[in-house]
């Protein structure tokens, strides 16, 4: 393949790559052999082979398919303008002065690649690209030609000063048009990928307004990750133990031959979860990601008992099994929110309703800021859930300084906790549902 | 089926659209290319999509138009090599066996000594485990089949993760190995069909070396071409008509919504009944070929009217490419 069009298709992936497809080398050989192939000459055909050796899912051919049509929208086809002569200031002038609309776009495709328009990373960065590119085209030599016609004496020459300054204005929108394209070909995902980084490491409780939403679906991925994760293995051979039974079982089929050997298995438990966590008013605004979480959690994990308390206890897995996670929240929220906590009550109502399943296999997960409001924080009870269980798991939204201070009773609980950590952002929360996930799994 | 192709039916993308035309597929521009991008960089096709949307019949008429033999493997929870690839033929080896036993004692007998015993004995136990002995299972029928073949792995997305990662090597490299005889090479990369309904996310592995094609439901003016191959006593007044109304249909919100399959089924149902228009009672009657759910026959029943007066939307709400 000529190299402006392998530089093309280079460029055409890179873009591909910034809209959340990923494309791996071997798929961009693939590409390129394809289009060796069949050529540039038929662009629906260039399009379907495109779609054929790059895109993995419905979802990503439907990217690649606006991606393609923003990408060769300003692009000659078979990609000739790549190869334009660079120009100089005079050039500039002539161009704007002849209205040769063509050779100016030429000319700033030429100047894109020479700025790297196409590194564009943020949106934020559109103003300072359009800059370097139209500088790139000339721009200050047209500046300082202008102003040098402006104080000429002749009207003429005024004249001219005034066309060459429309064009420049023209000139203007024409770059800030290039860049937005730039920008949405090789910014968008970045610029989404970098907010939710930011997202993911922000405490709860700062986080408000449009941001609730891509928070949601960022809770949504990360609780579809952790239970792929571990949903994987349920079976595993112990090799090199051989199970007698099975084996002389296979073995009366073929006249007491053991043909078939079989290794004995081990099962590997899935781990069994009780979630309590604490909707009161002091942790009111961690608790509806906490409950956003565990609504995706339940989803994906099945042996997952969920319960949410202020001043009494209510399970809740019929609320975050039928309805949607909106309403879900709302309802928990509305039955039992915002009401002064009690730990000491909330406990007893735990060995109440759930005693009976709670046991060594069990692995509880308390979320809550620890503060009793001055009620007995009954850590008899605390005591025997840590004994009972496998372990207690104690999340905390308030910074460990505080624990203890006021009414909090969190360091007499943290006592009986095999963990007991400060979580109040979703990278945290992800990090210690793992940790519960995997030592689930023997070794 | 003859074919009266002199030149290659995979020479072009227009080329693959007219064969598979001829044997009965009206493929869209996109599965064209996706057939032909298979055969030239050699790489297997993961064919996605709602169920009777046409994704096994690709691979059938695949074979039919390149005349080749189509082996096709099953996919199921609990799908292992020894079902996919080969087997050794345990009862042969088992009678034979027995008569060795009988010829067995006088040739150890003669022997010198132990060692001249255990060779005897180290020679016919590797005649158990050559290629007489052997059962291939699809995926080695297709890789050591003369001349090429069409493979069509169904279902892939219902086996377990351990087949999908034991079949990369197959997928990756048309090869495969067997401890007991070494590696099975295919002379002719086989064209390879993987289908998938979307049970559960394949692996990126999988996907990986894989092209990729989806195939959706059809717009009205595909579908009639369809109806008018696979169903060709139904009129063309008709088959616009009952074409039209499975697309509004599929514009509700239904639990299934019907595709190709029932589309072509109910026209050839109408063909029996000797239906020249679609009459409200008669639609009523024989919904239950379109829909396979009670929930969906009560929902499209309460709006049968409006469904059967308006017109298809021009045909523009699935775009065909």
């Amino acid at each position: 393949m000529p190299g402006a069009e392998s530089s093309v298709l280079e460029d055409f992936i890179r873009a591909l790559r910034a809209s959340d497809v990923p494309v791996s080398p071997a798929e961009a050989i693939d590409a390129h052999r394809a289009l060796a192939d069949v050529g540039f000459s038929d662009r629906t055909l260039v399009k379907d082979a495109l779609a054929v050796t790059l895109a993995k899912s419905v979802e990503e051919v439907a990217r690649l398919d606006v991606c393609f049509d923003i990408f060769f929208a300003r692009r000659e086809f078979t990609a000739s303008g790549a190869e334009a002569a660079p120009t100089d200031d005079g050039d500039l002038e002539d161009m704007i002065l002849a209205e040769d609309r063509a050779a100016l776009a030429n000319a700033m495709e030429a100047a894109a690649g020479a700025v790297g328009a196409s590194d564009i990373q943020l949106s934020t960065q559109r103003g300072l690209f359009g800059r370097r590119l139209l500088d790139q085209m000339g721009l200050r030599g047209l500046e300082a030609r202008i102003a040098a016609l402006r104080d000429a004496e002749a009207a003429d020459q005024r004249a001219l000063a005034e066309r060459l300054a429309a064009g420049r204005a023209e000139l203007f929108v024409q770059a800030n048009a290039f860049v937005d394209r730039q920008a949405r070909l090789y910014a968008g995902e970045t610029g989404r990928r970098l907010r939710e980084q930011i997202l993911a490491k922000q405490a709860f409780t700062a986080i408000a307004g449009e941001d609730v939403r891509a928070m949601e679906a960022l809770v949504r991925r990360m609780a579809r990750r952790l239970a792929q994760r571990y949903a994987r293995r349920r079976h595993r051979a112990k090799v090199g133990k051989l199970d007698v039974r099975h084996t002389v079982r296979k073995s009366l089929t073929h006249d007491g031959v053991p043909f078939d050997i079989v290794w004995k298995q081990e099962t590997i438990e899935k781990p069994q979860i009780v979630v309590v966590c604490d909707v009161s008013r002091s942790v009111a605004a961690a608790a509806q990601f906490l409950l956003l979480f565990l609504h995706s959690l339940k989803e994906v994990v099945q042996r997952l008992d969920a319960f949410a308390f202020s001043d009494r206890l209510v399970s809740v897995d019929d609320l975050l099994d039928d309805e949607t996670v909106d309403d879900a929240i709302t309802l928990i929220l509305e039955r039992v929110g915002f009401r002064p906590t009690d730990y000491g009550r909330a406990l007893q109502d735990l060995f109440d309703q759930h005693g009976a399943r709670l046991d060594r296999r069990t692995t509880v997960i308390i979320l809550g800021d620890g503060r009793s409001n001055y009620a007995e924080p009954r850590l008899d009870l605390m005591r025997r859930l840590a004994d009972q269980t496998r372990s207690v798991i104690w999340l905390n939204p308030e910074p460990e300084t505080y624990w203890g201070q006021g009414d909090s009773k969190m360091d007499l609980y943290a006592r009986f906790c095999r963990v007991a950590k400060t979580c109040n952002t979703l990278t945290g929360l992800e990090r210690i549902i793992e940790d519960v996930l995997r030592t689930h799994l023997p070794r | 089926m003859p074919l009266d192709h002199a030149a290659d039916p995979l020479a072009s993308v227009e080329g693959i659209v007219d064969g598979l035309g001829q044997v009965g597929y009206i493929a869209s521009r996109r599965i064209a290319t996706a057939l032909y991008m298979a055969a030239h960089l050699k790489k297997p096709i993961l064919v996605e999509g709602v169920a009777g949307v046409g994704k096994t019949e690709l691979a059938l008429s695949a074979a039919r138009l390149l005349g080749l033999p189509l082996i096709r493997l099953q996919c199921y929870e609990g799908l292992d090599e020894s079902r996919a690839l080969y087997e050794w033929k345990y009862g042969k080896q088992l009678l034979y066996t027995q008569i060795l036993r009988d010829h067995l004692g006088p040739a150890l007998a003669e022997a010198p000594d132990l060692a001249t015993a255990m060779a005897r004995l180290q020679d016919s136990g590797d005649l158990f485990f050559s290629e007489p002995f052997l059962e291939p299972r699809p995926l080695l029928q297709a890789l050591r089949a003369e001349g090429g073949a069409v493979l069509l792995i169904d279902e892939i997305d219902k086996s377990d993760e351990a087949f999908e990662a034991f079949l990369l090597e197959i997928l990756s490299a048309f090869q495969v190995s067997i401890p007991e005889i070494g590696v099975v090479k295919a002379k002719i990369a086989p064209i390879v069909f993987l289908t998938s309904n979307n049970v559960r996310d394949l692996g990126d592995a999988l996907k990986r070396r894989c092209l990729h094609l989806h195939i959706p439901l059809p717009d009205q003016a595909l579908e009639e071409r369809i109806v008018a191959a696979c169903a060709p006593e139904v009129e063309a007044r008709l088959r616009t008509a009952l074409v039209a109304f499975v697309q509004n249909l599929r514009r509700l919100d239904l639990r299934k919504l019907p595709s190709i399959a029932e589309t072509v089924d109910w026209a050839r149902a109408l063909v029996l009944l000797h239906v020249r228009t679609l009459e409200p009672a008669l639609v009523r009657e024989t919904l239950n070929v379109l829909l396979k759910y009670e929930s969906d026959v009560a929902a499209a029943e309460a709006r049968l009217d409006e469904l059967l007066s308006a017109r298809p939307a021009g045909g523009g709400n699935h775009a065909r490419r």
